[in-house]
């Protein structure tokens, strides 16, 4: 049959002038993604940045629900176990499986160096529980509970010398996972409930800084001029100053009879002072470019006024450009405010951030007896290299149109 | 390069006018002034406050004056080397600020030189061999030491330091040296506590350099001269160093202005932590007392330090790159 076709063969089927155009489904879809589809699909092939967003997801939804994850309160003091280091967690007691539990301790004071030693009592098998009764609380200042996602051992405690037996009412056995502090308030419990002011003050920090940015970047880029010339001239001193010793001017100005949430939120306006100038660079030199474009003269033309069109037309633009920037610059924040008030220059007890915990490993005495008082410094390098890792996976997924 | 010269320093007049007015501000915000506190503590205490010399103090530092006044006295007395009177110390600021600022200045240069010689071999291993196990390792590397907040590095290498090579904990210089005159063994002193503060230091600004480097070394690698420059047959080794390498070099010293101020930063909270004896626990003791000069000196030595680290850094890059000189306009 091939025979029969000529050399010059004809298709016999419709002509169709958009074959050559013509969109396999997977294209299409691809070329109709709205924006943010596009990001969503970016970062997800960026599996660092995935990694890091599910642990900043975790450890906010731990912030937030601290009292419950806490075994603790955090001012619970156990004036039995004053500094005592961290419990492991075993499963297996003498060979035989008994689930997850902690040993006691044995505690003595030295009496030629009055030390506390804090021995493992092998026989002391204190079994966790889960969600169960444990420290009262009043959840968000809401409603009281008592519930806990896991509590110490409910049996009294058996706590021997000298031949006597005392027991501990009420609480049972002891759970000090990460050790405990120099007042005996577990430091697990501290550290979670500590998360709360540490991981927001980076946000609202940012909130802060970010319409700051925003407001005066975008006055600078969008009129030009002698005002841009102001705005420049104020980011060039504010960025020639060296950041700590300026937080820690601004902070010693905040009087000492503030309240807590005061000193809080005027530590996350000075944190913001001076992090918005990186912001507004950005803001301006993208409007410099986009205020040139056709849309935004005939935006103009039509008589729309500044405010709109910056607000309407040229932030969406780079919007996704710049919450990649902003989540950058968190970090810096975190980091900013647990330097403050490992200073003793930021926040003050009884508000707990990781920096306030931290304040206490101030002592190199404390390096070599109670180590263990470090490790708040554990969360602030995860979160800070959490958000380091998700705001490049965002940067590079805010420009999802180049390859 | 004159023409540019010039011009660069006179715009660093403004910026320091600017910097000062703030600094002054800020030390002044604290409500009352230092002698209104010590007044009351002294009274407070039952003991009497010389009046005369409150008196007196309060004449020549002009602190029943206007603001602008007092302004205009401190800028003026400090242009001419006239810091002002520390009312903490009993002093002239001058004379407690003494070797602090030099031994500032002192951490503050070889943290930079060190942070060079550690970022620039590395930044180019990772930008040449990207994506390799080498890249990722020093890249995480880099990335724990961004994360680490100083001043825990610092006191535990200060524990460690202790234990293995017992140096002597605190301090930059072992505490037979100190106010002795300046010896080749105070010197050998000095450089063996000199290391803890310029490695802990560093290794935030490191990693950002590192980082930064591979980013502007990369897009230069990928540029169409260096594809040309391959063709041709150049070896590798010649190629990376002849043309790249000197793109990226620029870049490099612009960014001493980036790292100052992030190095300054960091030597003060470190300072406090291995209690050296450089500007950073005065100055926190000098803003808790409201010791306004002394803490109003060490701000404006502090930002005044990081300009000139700028103005340097603009000069040398002028000098690297014809292209700004010509124009007059750092290429930002």
């Amino acid at each position: 049959m091939s025979e029969s076709k000529t050399p010059h063969y004809v298709s016999r089927e419709p002509f169709d002038p958009y074959s050559v155009e013509k969109l396999t489904p997977a294209q299409e879809e691809l070329y109709l993604a709205s924006q943010w589809r596009l990001m969503w699909w970016k970062l997800k092939r960026h599996k660092l940045a995935l990694v890091s967003g599910f642990v900043l997801a975790l450890f906010y939804l731990v912030a937030a629900f601290a009292e419950w994850v806490a075994p603790y309160d955090l001012h619970t003091r156990n004036a039995r176990f004053i500094h005592a280091p961290p419990q492991a967690i075993h499963l297996f007691h003498e060979g035989t499986f008994v689930g997850p539990f902690v040993y006691g301790y044995n505690y003595k004071l030295n009496m030629s160096t009055l030390k506390r030693e804090f021995t493992v009592n092998h026989k002391n098998v204190q079994p966790l529980r889960f969600f169960c009764e444990g420290d009262p609380y009043r959840f968000w200042g809401l409603f009281e509970s008592r519930f806990h996602l896991f509590c110490p051992s409910a049996n009294a405690m058996k706590y021997e010398r000298a031949g006597q037996t005392f027991s501990l009412s009420g609480q049972g056995g002891t759970i000090f996972l990460l050790g405990t502090d120099r007042l005996g308030r577990d430091l697990l419990s501290r550290i979670i409930y500590g998360s709360r002011i540490s991981l927001t003050i980076g946000l609202v920090g940012i909130a802060v800084s970010f319409i700051l940015g925003i407001v005066i970047g975008g006055l600078a880029g969008y009129f030009g001029g002698w005002i841009d010339a102001v705005v420049q001239r104020v980011i060039e001193v504010l960025r020639s100053f060296p950041e700590i010793p300026l937080w820690m001017a601004l902070s010693a100005v905040l009087p000492v009879t503030w309240s807590p949430l005061l000193i809080f939120l005027g530590i996350t306006v000075i944190l913001a002072m001076l992090d918005w100038t990186g912001l507004a660079r950005a803001v301006r030199s993208k409007l410099m470019a986009l205020r040139e474009e056709d849309y935004c003269t005939a935006a103009q033309l039509l008589g729309a006024r500044p405010r709109r069109i910056i607000g309407r037309h040229l932030l969406p633009g780079f919007m996704s450009h710049l919450i990649a920037s902003a989540s950058l610059s968190i970090p810096g924040m975190i980091l900013g405010e647990t330097a403050l008030s490992f200073l003793g220059l930021g926040l003050r007890p009884p508000i707990t951030s990781w920096g306030v915990l931290l304040n206490e490993a101030q002592n190199i005495n404390v390096v070599a007896l109670y180590p263990w008082l470090m490790l708040p410094v554990v969360p602030v390098v995860i979160i800070i290299l959490a958000f380091n890792f998700f705001g490049d996976g965002l940067r590079d997924a805010a420009d999802p149109y180049k390859t | 390069m004159l023409r540019y010269t010039l011009r660069r320093f006179l715009t660093m007049i403004p910026t320091l006018i600017a910097i000062s007015v703030i600094v002054f501000v800020i030390i002044q915000l604290p409500p009352g002034d230092y002698l209104e506190s010590h007044i009351a503590t002294m009274q407070a205490q039952g003991e009497s406050v010389d009046q005369k010399k409150i008196a007196f103090l309060r004449e020549q530092y002009g602190l029943d004056q206007p603001m602008w006044k007092q302004y205009l006295t401190w800028a003026t007395g400090f242009v001419q080397g006239d810091l002002g009177y520390s009312f903490e110390y009993d002093l002239p600021v001058t004379e407690v600020v003494g070797d602090r600022m030099f031994l500032t200045i002192l951490i503050s240069v070889v943290t930079i030189v060190f942070t060079w010689l550690i970022a620039f071999p590395i930044g180019i291993y990772s930008a040449t061999h990207q994506y390799s196990w080498g890249d990722y390792g020093l890249t995480f590397i880099g990335f724990i030491g961004l994360a680490t907040p100083n001043f825990l590095l610092a006191l535990v290498m200060l524990y460690l330091a202790n234990v293995y090579f017992g140096t002597s904990i605190g301090g930059l210089m072992d505490p037979e040296y100190i106010d002795q005159p300046w010896s080749t063994a105070k010197l050998l002193s000095v450089l063996e506590h000199l290391w803890i503060p310029v490695v802990v230091i560093g290794t935030s600004g490191t990693a950002a350099m590192i980082r930064r480097l591979r980013a502007n070394l990369l897009d230069e690698l990928e540029k169409q001269y260096v594809t040309t420059g391959r063709a041709k047959g150049l070896p590798p080794g010649k190629l990376l160093r002849k043309y790249p390498l000197r793109m990226a070099l620029n870049f490099f010293v612009a960014d001493i202005g980036n790292l100052l101020p992030g190095i300054i930063s960091g030597a003060e909270v470190v300072a406090v932590v291995l209690s050296l004896p450089t500007t950073g626990p005065l100055l926190i003791a000098s803003l808790q007392s409201q010791d306004m000069y002394l803490a109003g000196s060490f701000l404006m030595f502090l930002a005044i330090l990081t300009v000139i680290g700028m103005l340097i850094s603009d000069l040398l890059l002028a000098m690297l790159d014809p292209r700004i000189r010509l124009q007059g306009a750092p290429a930002k």
